[in-house]
C-alpha cells in the first residue's frame, strides 16, 4: 500500500475496521471525535453499524449489547467520557464481554483542558472501575502504531474476553504523519462453544487458558449475563468458594498470558548504563533526547512501554539489573513512575521527569534530566511553562499554567 | 534536509487545512512529514496554530523548533509566533490583517485575504492563496504536487478557483520580491 498522510485517530478507525469491528457506539468529545467520524464513514460501507447515543454511559451499554450478540465492538472517548463509562467497563470485566475502549487522553481532572495533550489517565485505565479485576491497556507512539494497536486491541479483547483500553494521547491522536499501512493483518476470531448443553456445555466454564467460550446471543444457546459474581452457569451464586475462584480466574487469565500480551520496544540499549522509560506520544520526544544524549557521550537507551497493563514487571526488574538508573518521562504529575518503582523494587534509582502544563515535552527538557541522572544528581524534575526547574519534591511545585 | 513551517491565525481562516494539504503534498513527493496543531476550545475565533515538519529522514518529536517559515494571518498570531524564527527564516504576513510588523529581517507582506476577495470573490480562498505563497517560499515541495494535493482535498466544483488561488499566492511572492528589488535598486 502506498504512503499517505494520516491522522492517529483516523488510523484507529481504519485498524479497528480491518480487525473486524462492525459496531461502534459513541458520543463525540475532543480529542477523540475523529475516531467516531471515521467509523461513521467506514462502517456503513461494510454492513456495520454506527450509532451516536445520548451520552457516554449509553454508548458503553450499547457496545456491550452488540458484543454479546457477536459483533466486534469499539467505543471512543476522552477523560470525562471515560469516567462515565467506568461502571460498565467493570461490568464487561465481570461478565467477560469483549470490548475495546479508546481513550484519547487530554488534560484533566474533570473538563480540564479539552484540546491539550496529557497522559494522566494511566492509573484510571488500570483502576478506573471498582473491584478487583484485570485489564489490558496499550499505548501507541505513532500513527502506524495506532493502526497496529487498534488491531491488537480488538484481537486481545476477543482472545481474553476482557475490556481493552487503547490508551491514546492527544499527541498521537491528532498527529498527522506519513504512514504505510500493512497489506494484511492477523485476526483472532472469537471462540464458540465446543459442545452442546446436552453434552454439558456451560457458558462460563473456562477453557484450558481460563477464558470461557461464551456463546453469542442468537446462536442457539440460552445465556444469562450478570455483573453479580456467578458460577459456570452464568447465574449468581452467593458462595465464598465461587467468589474467590471467580476473582482469581479474572486475574489469572491475563497474568498467565503475560508473555503473549506484554510488548516493549528497546532503543540504544545494547551497552546502556542508564535508561529512559516512556510511552505514547512522549516517547517520540524522549527518543530524540536519548539520541542527543548519546551524541554527548552518555550511554543511555530507551525502553518504550507499548503494553501499559498488565505492567511489564519482569522486564523492568531485569532492566534495573542492567542499568545504574532509570528516568521515567511522562506527561502527567507522576503515574507510571510508581509502577516502575514497584517493579524495580529498589534495585536502582528511578527518577521522574514530569510535565503537566498543556504542552508536550521539548527534547532539551528530557535531555537535561538525562544529564543529571547520569551525573548522579538526586533530583526529581517538573518542567514548567515558565522554564525548566528541578525540585526535591513535586508537591512543592505550583503549576503556573500554560500560555498556549 | 529539514524544513519547518508554522501556520497561524484565527480559527476558521483555514490555516490547519492549509498545513494538512502541504504535508500531504510533501508525502506524495516521498518525504516524511508530520503535521500537528493547537487551538482553543472554540470552533471559530480562537487562536489557531498548525505546524508542519518535512524531512527526508524519520521525524520523531513532532513540534517545530526554529521554523524556516512562519505564516501569520492575524496580528495576535504574528506577535505570538515569530520569536523563535530561525536566523534566515521568513515571516509571511497578511499585510492588511497584520499592520504592526514584528522586528524580523526577512518579512514577506502580501494582502492574502484581500487578494482572495478581490480576485476570487471570497475570503474562503485566503488559506489556499497563503499555501501558494508558502510553496514558493519553502522551495522544497514541487508546486505541481501542491496543486494535486489541493485538488484532491477540495470539493470538485471549487478546483478551478482553488488552482487560481494557489497561483495568486505564488505570483504574489514573485511580485513582492520584484518590488523589493526595485526599491533597493
Amino acid at each position: 500500500m502506498s504512503a499517505r498522510l494520516m491522522q492517529g485517530n483516523e488510523a484507529v478507525a481504519e485498524g479497528a475496521l480491518k480487525a473486524g469491528v462492525r459496531f461502534f457506539g459513541g458520543y463525540p468529545i475532543t480529542p477523540s471525535t475523529e475516531i467516531a467520524e471515521g467509523m461513521a464513514k467506514l462502517l456503513p460501507k461494510v454492513g456495520g453499524t454506527f450509532i451516536q447515543m445520548e451520552d457516554e454511559i449509553a454508548s458503553m451499554g450499547v457496545v456491550l449489547g452488540a458484543s454479546l450478540a457477536g459483533r466486534k465492538v469499539l467505543t471512543a472517548s476522552s477523560g470525562p467520557g471515560i469516567s462515565l463509562k467506568q461502571e460498565l467497563i467493570g461490568y464487561a470485566a465481570a461478565a467477560e464481554i469483549p470490548v475495546v475502549i479508546v481513550n484519547v487522553q487530554r488534560v484533566g481532572p474533570s473538563t480540564g483542558q479539552p484540546t491539550a495533550p496529557s497522559q494522566s489517565d494511566v492509573m484510571q485505565a488500570r483502576w478506573g472501575t471498582h473491584g478487583d479485576h484485570s485489564i489490558i491497556a496499550i499505548s501507541p507512539w505513532s500513527v502506524r502504531e495506532a493502526f497496529d494497536l487498534a488491531v491488537d486491541a480488538v484481537n486481545l479483547a476477543e482472545r481474553f474476553r476482557t475490556p481493552v483500553i487503547l490508551l491514546m494521547d492527544e499527541i498521537v491522536g491528532h498527529l498527522r504523519e506519513r504512514v504505510e499501512l500493512p497489506e494484511s493483518i492477523e485476526i483472532y476470531e472469537r471462540r464458540k462453544p465446543k459442545s452442546t448443553r446436552a453434552e454439558g456445555y456451560q457458558p462460563y466454564k473456562p477453557d484450558e487458558d481460563l477464558v470461557p467460550n461464551i456463546a453469542n446471543f442468537g446462536e442457539g444457546f440460552h445465556i444469562h449475563v450478570t455483573g453479580l459474581i456467578h458460577d459456570e452457569t452464568g447465574f449468581p451464586v452467593g458462595s465464598p468458594k465461587v467468589t474467590e475462584e471467580s476473582i482469581r480466574r479474572l486475574h489469572e487469565k491475563i497474568d498467565r498470558a503475560g508473555d503473549e500480551i506484554i510488548k516493549v520496544e528497546e532503543s540504544f540499549m545494547d551497552d546502556a548504563e542508564f535508561a529512559v522509560v516512556s510511552f505514547g506520544g512522549t516517547a517520540r520526544t524522549a527518543y530524540e533526547a536519548v539520541a542527543e544524549a548519546r551524541n554527548r557521550g552518555i550511554k543511555i537507551g530507551m525502553v518504550r512501554l507499548i503494553t501499559i497493563f498488565p505492567f511489564a514487571d519482569k522486564i523492568l526488574n531485569d532492566l534495573a539489573s542492567r542499568v545504574k538508573g532509570i528516568l521515567v518521562a511522562e506527561l502527567n504529575y507522576g503515574q507510571v513512575v510508581n509502577e516502575v518503582r514497584r517493579a524495580v523494587n529498589g534495585k536502582c534509582p528511578v527518577k521522574l521527569c514530569a510535565k503537566y502544563n498543556m504542552q508536550i515535552f521539548e527534547p532539551e527538557e528530557i535531555l537535561k534530566a538525562i544529564e543529571d541522572l547520569a551525573a548522579n544528581q538526586d533530583q526529581t524534575y517538573t518542567v514548567h511553562s515558565t522554564g525548566f526547574e528541578k525540585v526535591k519534591d513535586p508537591e512543592e511545585v505550583e503549576n503556573t499554567g500554560g500560555d498556549d | 534536509m529539514r524544513k519547518q513551517l508554522r501556520l497561524s491565525g484565527s480559527g476558521g481562516q483555514g490555516v490547519i487545512t492549509a498545513a494538512i494539504i502541504f504535508a500531504e503534498a510533501a508525502v506524495s513527493e516521498g518525504f516524511d512529514a508530520v503535521q500537528s496543531q493547537s487551538y482553543g476550545p472554540e470552533a471559530r475565533g480562537g487562536a489557531s496554530k498548525s505546524e508542519v515538519i518535512i524531512d527526508d529522514g524519520k521525524i520523531f518529536h513532532p513540534h517545530v523548533h526554529c521554523p524556516d517559515v512562519v505564516l501569520a494571518m492575524t496580528q495576535k498570531a504574528a506577535d505570538k509566533y515569530f520569536s523563535d524564527l530561525s536566523s534566515d527564516g521568513i515571516l509571511l504576513l497578511d499585510s492588511d490583517l497584520v499592520p504592526n510588523v514584528p522586528d524580523v529581517s526577512n518579512v514577506v507582506r502580501i494582502p492574502i485575504t484581500r487578494l482572495a476577495v478581490e480576485k476570487l470573490g471570497k475570503s474562503l480562498f485566503a488559506n489556499i492563496v497563503a499555501l501558494g505563497a508558502l510553496a514558493h517560499l519553502t522551495n522544497l515541495v514541487d508546486f505541481d504536487a501542491v496543486k494535486k494535493a489541493v485538488a484532491h482535498r477540495v470539493p470538485s466544483h471549487t478546483i478551478d478557483q482553488n488552482m487560481q488561488a494557489l497561483q495568486i499566492g505564488w505570483d504574489a511572492v514573485e511580485d513582492f520580491y520584484n518590488y523589493e528589488e526595485k526599491i533597493a535598486g
